[in-house]
């Protein structure tokens, strides 16, 4: 800028805040800054007013209050006379899991997907041009939809399975039935089971915590079994055999373990109007879980095509002159140098889908969005309080994913030194 | 100095902006139009026909609203609301009246400021069930998939009447009343449970109504009406004496067909009244003399409106009941015109 810097300083007028450049710049900054502080005053003030007007207040005891409503599924405790606060950290948990889900398969279709696009195979690489496109330029929720008209139109109803010669029969040896409410699944089961045991959230299962526990053991006793390989290569030169040594402390205990509990498989059966036992998909569970992964994965498999274009054919070629395979290149010396261009925005298509779980409305399925900010809302007229809450628990869950992928990202960039 | 007029302007604005606006009759009548929130398509209540006109009875009733108020029956803006939308539609002033199948009860009317202007249909929730299943009674629906529209009272009943019988349910929750329908007749839901009213509307508009039963048990008490926001009496008042002018009409005989006969003058003194020949009711809502008059012109006192949306000459078929006027054994019981 071409101030007089060099001229001595005047003393500073008024006018000198608008017209003299040195000063301009800041004055405009602080106005801004006093309009918006005064539009989010106006903002609050306004909203009290109406509120107050309406003849409400500003609070948050509904959450204590009773529910009054069922949900399914619920990860924790839950019923009826449980409280909306319950209700609503059942929601979340609902969201988070089709979250954590969806992230997994998106990932996975993503890239496989965009990895086969790259593929020499004309018609692999077509058809994953197909998905892609296909896939990332109609709106999720369509897709959402889709899958859940689909199951829930498709697919026999309970009523199939009945009777002496049913029209539609159970898959795998009787023990998967797709049904237009979901897919009923085998679940483990414990004939002697450890019981429950009370939690923070709620009771736990003591079964699962053991089993946790003795793997967890058996990881630390092989890391254990392969320090002490290494120590004996380093000292003698040569590596003691350790695979089936450790195979054995990974897989002998839990077998023991899951024999002494009575491990067995709970099979769904047709029970009065439904099918029991087992665990139920429901459809608004699956339709949302696949809708979201299909298109997010699209997205996945461009950022990894794009990742794994950034990398110089050179090192490729380098690779197959090692004579080392295409899918070993891409294993070992593409993905690896890749996923430092596509974990940024991996991070963002994470988020995306953490925060488009709440399409889930259109199927029905009971998340965050349905239980606090829909039939909490609705029952106790605390539109403001819902949303405020939900808003604010859709932030810490973005800003918890962005902040752990960073940290990862971190780990995977590249080190210079 | 631009910058400071900005600034003042910007002042202005905020002081302004919070002076509160006059009575909600006022703003209908300055708009011409009663905005009107109904649901989004319940045979007999409020739906719209192939060429778009609403027919039901909430519709009606709001067109008989806006005759009084705006001397113009078709002077209606119908908004369609779901379950969840509709009390923030009502209290964001989106819609003067909502005229949907709410159901009165102590948490709406006190906790979420609301007021009802009476009741216009007595009803209670019940459960229908494909004849296929071969349920009898709601007893049996234990383990059962129940369809159910989320953000309604039904919601609330059907988790507290499973939790008494000790019986268990998948509550499958859908937002509107065609999501209901589709899921239900695909079997996507043993039950469909609603208050008994809509369950006949909705079995009316199957291609095969007869298929499918309504099981006898009745599980709650829904006595559903319009309503209101709280703290503008004054068209609350009109709402409220709206409804007891059209169950009146019934009680007094007067119908869409002999209102203008009637109104010329009668021996009666109610009738009188009503119809503004005596006392002048309606200067006193800050109506003109003729409001009943033109509200019962519009599409006739309750009973026809009644019959011609919901009675035994319709698909619907549902019975008197309960809704019949108090001197032929039901609860409807038009207020004293005094």
């Amino acid at each position: 800028m071409a101030t007089n810097s060099g001229a001595p300083r005047q003393p500073l007028r008024l006018n000198m805040l608008f017209n003299d450049a040195r000063y301009r710049g800041r004055t405009v900054q602080v106005i801004a800054f006093c309009i918006l502080v005064l539009s989010a005053a106006w903002l609050v003030d306004n909203t009290i007013r109406n509120l107050a007007a309406l003849g409400k207040d500003f609070s948050f005891s509904f959450l204590w209050s009773k529910a009054g409503y069922d949900i399914a599924p619920h990860a924790i405790d839950y019923s009826s006379t449980s409280t909306h606060g319950r209700a609503a950290l059942v929601g979340l948990l609902n969201t988070l899991i089709v979250a954590a889900m969806a992230c997994v398969m998106a990932t996975f279709l993503g890239v496989l997907a965009g990895v086969l696009r790259l593929s020499d195979n004309w018609i692999v690489a077509r058809l994953m041009t197909v998905y892609v496109e296909c896939f990332r330029n109609i709106p999720t929720l369509l897709w959402i939809i889709v899958v859940a008209a689909v199951m829930s139109e498709a697919m026999p109803a309970p009523n199939a399975f009945r009777g002496e010669s049913p029209t539609a029969s159970m898959l795998l040896w009787d023990s998967i039935a797709v049904t237009n409410r979901g897919i009923y699944l085998p679940v483990p089961d414990f004939s002697r089971s450890l019981g429950q045991a009370p939690g923070a959230l709620g009771s736990f299962d003591l079964n699962y915590a053991a089993i946790l526990a003795v793997l967890a053991l058996s990881l630390l006793a092989r890391w254990a079994l392969l320090k002490h390989a290494q120590q004996i290569q380093s000292a003698t030169g040569e590596r003691p055999v350790t695979w089936w040594k450790s195979l054995c402390i990974l897989i002998a205990p839990v077998v023991v373990l899951l024999y002494a509990i009575g491990f067995h498989l709970d099979y769904p059966a047709l029970k009065g109007l439904n099918f029991t036992g087992g665990l139920q998909l429901r459809n608004s569970f699956i339709a949302l879980w696949i809708g979201l992964s299909v298109y997010t994965g699209a997205f996945i498999a461009e950022n990894v095509r794009s990742g794994i274009l950034a990398i110089s054919r050179g090192q490729s070629e380098a690779a197959h002159a090692l004579g080392l395979s295409s899918g070993r290149t891409m294993r070992l010396v593409i993905l690896p140098q890749a996923l430092r261009i596509i974990v940024p925005p991996l991070i963002s298509q994470y988020l995306n889908i953490t925060k488009n779980t709440s399409l889930g409305l259109a199927v029905g399925y009971m998340d965050l969005r349905s239980t606090l900010g829909g039939i909490t809302i609705n029952q106790t007229g605390r539109e403001l309080e819902g949303m405020l809450m939900m808003m604010l628990i859709y932030v810490a869950i973005s800003l918890t994913i962005s902040g752990a992928m960073n940290i990862y990202n971190n780990r995977v960039r590249l080190k210079e030194r | 100095m631009k910058l400071t007029i900005a600034l003042a302007a910007v002042a202005a604005a905020t002081l302004t902006s919070g002076i509160a606006t006059a009575g909600t009759m006022a703003d209908i009548q300055a708009r011409g139009k009663l905005n009107c929130g109904v649901t989004g398509g319940q045979a007999g209540f409020s739906a719209p026909d192939a060429s778009g006109v609403w027919h039901g009875m909430d519709v009606d009733y709001c067109r008989a609203i806006a005759a009084a108020v705006l001397k113009d029956p078709n002077a209606v803006n119908f908004i369609p609301t779901t379950g969840q939308t509709r009390f923030t539609a009502l209290a964001s002033g989106e819609i003067d009246i909502l005229s949907r199948t709410t159901t009165w009860t102590f948490s709406r009317d006190v906790d979420l400021k609301f007021t009802f202007a009476g009741v216009n249909y007595y009803d209670g929730q019940a459960f229908m069930v494909p004849k296929s299943l071969g349920i009898k009674s709601a007893k049996d629906l234990d383990g059962a998939t129940v369809c159910i529209q989320t953000g309604t009272t039904t919601e609330l009943n059907l988790a507290e009447y499973f939790r008494k019988n000790n019986m268990k349910y998948e509550p499958v929750p859908v937002e509107n009343n065609a999501d209901v329908q589709q899921k239900y007749l695909a079997g996507g839901c043993d039950v469909y449970t609603s208050d008994g009213s809509d369950l006949a509307s909705t079995r009316s508009s199957f291609k095969n109504p007869e298929h499918h039963i309504i099981l006898p048990e009745v599980i709650s008490k829904e006595p559903l009406g319009p309503l209101v926001r709280q703290g503008d009496d004054q068209w609350a008042d009109v709402a409220r004496w709206t409804l007891n002018a059209l169950i009146s009409a019934e009680e007094l005989g007067i119908t869409a067909e002999n209102v203008e006969k009637l109104s010329a003058g009668s021996d009666n003194p109610d009738v009188n009244r009503l119809l503004g020949k005596e006392d002048k009711l309606g200067e006193m809502l800050g109506l003109d003399a003729e409001w009943a008059k033109r509200a019962i012109a519009a599409e006739g006192n309750y009973g026809e409106i009644f019959a011609r949306n919901l009675g035994d000459k319709t698909p619907i078929a549902l019975p008197r009941g309960l809704n019949a006027v108090w001197t032929d054994g039901g609860l409807m019981y038009g207020l004293p015109l005094r």
